[in-house]
Formats: C-alpha cells, structure tokens, sequence
C-alpha cells in the first residue's frame, strides 16, 4: 500500500493554488491520473519521485518516504520514470542508458528484446524515432525493478500507432514485474486500456476517483451513446445548419435547425448524444 | 630561417605554457563545482556571484593587478599565509603569476561551463538521480560527457586567455627570467628595446599558434554538434 497525504502552495498559471492530495493506492495497481493542465498532476508525480518537495506524508509499503522534516532521497527511493520528452542519456547508447542504471545485463537484453529494441542496441539515441526513444526510456526505467513506476504523460508526443504499441507493451511489462504504476494521461481510450483506477485532479484536489469504467463512461441516463468533441465549424445549407464536430480522431456532421444553431458558437466543447437502441458493430 | 628559430630563445614560451597549463588545470577544479551551483541555483545571490565572476572580464588589468598585488604581499593575510605556511614568495615569482592568472582567467572557465551546464535537459539529469546516481557521478557521468563543446571551449579559452595575458602579468610578475619573464612580456620588451625583428618572429609564433588552438576548437565544435544532430 503506498499512503500519500500532502500538499504543497503552486503558483499556478492563473493563480496560486493549493496541492492537496490525500490518497491510497493498492502495490502491485495500475492508475491513471487525468486531468486539466496546470492540476497538479505532474508536480504530485515529482513529489512522488522526490524530484520536488512538499510538506506531508508518504509511506511507500513499510518504508517512510517522506514524514515530518525526513525526506528520503530520490537516489534511495527506488522508483522508474519515463518523462514525456523520454529524457534519455544522449552520450550513452541504447544499451548504456540500460546498464547505467544497473549493470545487470540480462535483464537489460530481456527488456529490449520485450520491445524490440535489440538490434538498436548500440545506436545513440538522437538516432531514433520518438517511439523508440520512448520504449527506451521504459525500459531504462524498469532497470532497477522499481518499487513504483512514473509515467508523466508518456504517450502524448507519440502519433496513434505507435501509441497502441507501446500501450501494449507498457502492459506487457506491467504484468510480468507487477509494478505498481501511476501514469498522467489524457486519452480515456488509453486509460481505459491500461489502468485500472482512474484519478481526477481539478485545482490541486482529486475530483473523481474510481473504478476506469464509472469515470469514464459518459452517457448518462437512457442515452446509449454520448460523445464529447470540438465545434469545428457551423456550414449553412438551405434552411438547416450543419454542425462539424471532432471527436477523437473522427469528424462528424451533426444537422442543427436555426434556433439550436444560435446556442452554439466554433470552438466550443459539445456533447453529440443520440439514443441508439441498435447499435451495430462491424470491422473495419 | 631555420637556424633563426633553432637559436630561438623558447624559455619564455615553455614558461607561457607552463603557466597556462597550470591555471587550467586548477580553474577546472575550482570552477567546476562553482559553475555547477550556478547553473542550478535560483538563489537571490545568484546574481552577485555572477557579476563578481565576471569582473575580470571588464576591470582594467591593471586594477586587477594592483589588488591582486596588494593581496599577495607579505603584508597582506594571503601573502603572510603561503609564506609561512608553504614558504612560497607570491610576488615577483611564478606561483604568485599562477594565483594572478587563475582570478584573470576565472569567467572564461566558469562562463562556458555554466551556460553548457543550463542547457542541459533537466529531467535527463533527474533521471540520473532516479537511477540512484549521486550528484557527483551525474556531473561526471551524465553531465560533462554531454556539454563536451562547452568543456573543450572552457579549458581552451582558458588555456588561451592565459597565454594570452599581459597587464596583470606584468604587475604581478614583472619580467625575472625563467621566472616570470612569458612569451607576452618578453615581446613587450624587444619592442621597448626596438629588437623589432625578434618581436616579429615571436610574435608571428603567437600568432599561429593561437590561431591552430581556436581553429581546433571550432573544428571540433563543429563536428560534435554534427554528430549529435544539433
């Protein structure tokens, strides 16, 4: 069990506010952490690896991190973590940026062949795609078979396919050293797949906490299909209106009469829902 | 023209070089952990340490000098210090030359240094500490192996600055063969002497040397970010 209670004053990007996180996670469970920018995510994640100090309490299993004016030090804390922009040691090689963390050799060439990174393995990493620098940092990360993994927004710089790949193999590793994993993410398809719990910040204060399937579904009530997504455009043609709307990766027409049409403008964030009492599904 | 150079007095060159390696090497050590705490810092006295450093840059070399002569005499706490304790003279003698050089020379080690220091990633650095790596083996590991323009131009410049120096030498120094007598006050004094064909001759040996050690560094320089896709 990792027990965290602190808090901490952020001079936020509109105005100061208050990190206060009081929290208990299960070792060995997968959470993502969401919310809008400027929350407090990335800053309680720092404040998990030590990176940043904050008054309070952290207990990871019977090991005091943090009580009082005792902070035990990053170097101490046995922890992973995969910054967004991979954060890789340029001067070293694929396999050093490994070894440097443990010289355990073998583990090192499981993980890269777990990601198929083997035949990089001496290549710098300036040489690489964003993905694979990524699963690099991964797997540098898992080096030191952390206590606790942090992933700061991992995905974010990374297009779909990639993504989806490194989705699977963040899981893959997820189940074979059963880490306990706190990821910061935006996707609901990505939480959804990865995590099991899902926690949302707002102003420095969890929001929302629970299970990934109650937080993220949407749809409320007898609606069957919700959707949230971005005015794109309004289009007029003839006597209606069409409504452009994006969501996800998908751009959608919605018809507006004249009347409904006033309440919006482009640029707003909409819900598309209809009732759907046949829903069908077919490949692609 | 050989034989011109072969019956070449070089005592006030090798004593030029001896000196710059010298201050090199110990600016290194000192500036080291002083351009790494300024790179990290935010402390409000930041600022000062700064402008502090980088006062050799702008005061007259004689201004330098002269305080610098005030501090090393025997009179002075510095002066009394090394010659109890060590019994080294600093005026008028090469390690006082030394200590001159290295307070000269400080900002062009330091500078470079920190602004390589800054430039680094951070969360690559945190990393290191993640990794349970201790400050000292993530400068010397992660840190350094990654700024390695901005170190070849610290200890460069630095070597060069100092083969380069003249004012505060002279104060400091004066000009005592094989003692304190370097490349640039032995030119001074063919010229006051009007032996112009011997200024000529060590100073175009100047000349080209600097210019190798420069065109080096930016040939390295330039190499490195190539490799590095920067």
């Amino acid at each position: 069990m990792i027990e965290i209670n602190i808090e901490k004053k952020l001079h936020g990007s509109q105005s100061e506010m208050n990190l206060n996180v009081c929290l208990e996670i299960e070792e060995g469970s997968f959470v993502a952490l969401s919310g809008e920018s400027g929350s407090g995510k990335t800053t309680l994640l720092r404040i998990l690896a030590g990176l940043e100090s904050a008054k309070g309490f952290i207990k990871m299993g019977e090991e005091i991190w943090q009580e009082g004016d005792f902070v035990k030090e990053t170097q101490k804390r046995q922890i992973g973590f995969v910054f967004q922009e991979y954060a890789l040691f340029e001067n070293m090689s694929v396999l050093q940026n490994l070894l440097f963390v443990s010289q355990d050799k073998e583990l090192a060439s499981h993980l890269l062949e777990i990601t198929d990174l083997i035949q990089l393995k001496d290549r710098l990493p300036n040489t690489l795609s964003g993905g694979q620098k990524q699963r690099v940092s991964l797997c540098r990360a898992m080096m030191n078979r952390p206590k606790l993994l942090l992933m700061d927004e991992p995905l974010s710089a990374l297009d779909m396919e990639m993504r989806n790949r490194l989705q699977k193999e963040i899981l893959l590793l997820h189940k074979e050293f059963k880490t306990t994993t706190i990821f910061v993410s935006h996707d609901p398809s990505e939480m959804y797949k990865l995590a099991e719990r899902v926690i949302v910040l707002n102003q420095g204060k969890i929001i929302k906490d629970g299970r990934v399937k109650e937080i993220l579904r949407q749809t409320q009530g007898s609606q069957k299909f919700s959707f949230r997504g971005e005015l794109l455009d309004i289009i007029q043609a003839d006597v209606i209106f069409i409504a452009v709307v994006s969501i996800g990766q998908q751009i959608v027409e919605v018809v507006l009469d004249e009347s409904e049409m006033k309440k919006f403008k482009v640029g707003d964030e909409v819900q598309v829902s209809t009732k759907a009492f046949a829903p069908t599904l077919s490949l692609v | 023209m050989i034989e011109t150079l072969l019956s070449l007095d070089y005592e006030p060159f090798i004593l030029s070089f001896k000196l710059a390696s010298l201050t090199t090497m110990i600016l290194f050590i000192l500036a080291l952990p002083l351009s790494w705490y300024l790179s990290q810092t935010s402390s409000r006295i930041k600022p000062f340490i700064e402008a502090l450093t980088a006062l050799p840059i702008v005061l007259p070399p004689s201004v330098l000098g002269f305080y610098i002569l005030v501090s090393l005499s025997q009179n002075s706490p510095i002066g009394a210090f090394f010659q109890n304790v060590f019994g080294i003279e600093l005026m008028f003698s090469f390690s006082g030359l030394v200590v001159a050089s290295c307070f000269y020379s400080l900002p062009f080690m330091v500078q470079p240094l920190q602004s390589g220091f800054e430039s680094l990633n951070k969360n690559m650095l945190e990393a290191s500490y993640i990794s349970g790596k201790s400050r000292l083996e993530t400068i010397f590991r992660v840190a350094l192996p990654n700024i390695k323009p901005a170190l070849l131009t610290a200890l460069i410049v630095t070597f060069a600055h100092t083969v380069g120096e003249f004012g505060v030498v002279l104060m400091v120094g004066g000009s005592i063969d094989g003692e304190t007598k370097v490349a640039s006050v032995a030119i001074y004094e063919m010229v006051e002497t009007m032996d112009y064909s011997m200024a000529h001759i060590y100073s175009l040996i100047m000349i080209v040397m600097s210019f190798t050690v420069l065109l080096s560094v930016y040939s390295f320089n330039k190499h490195h970010n190539k490799k590095f896709g920067l």
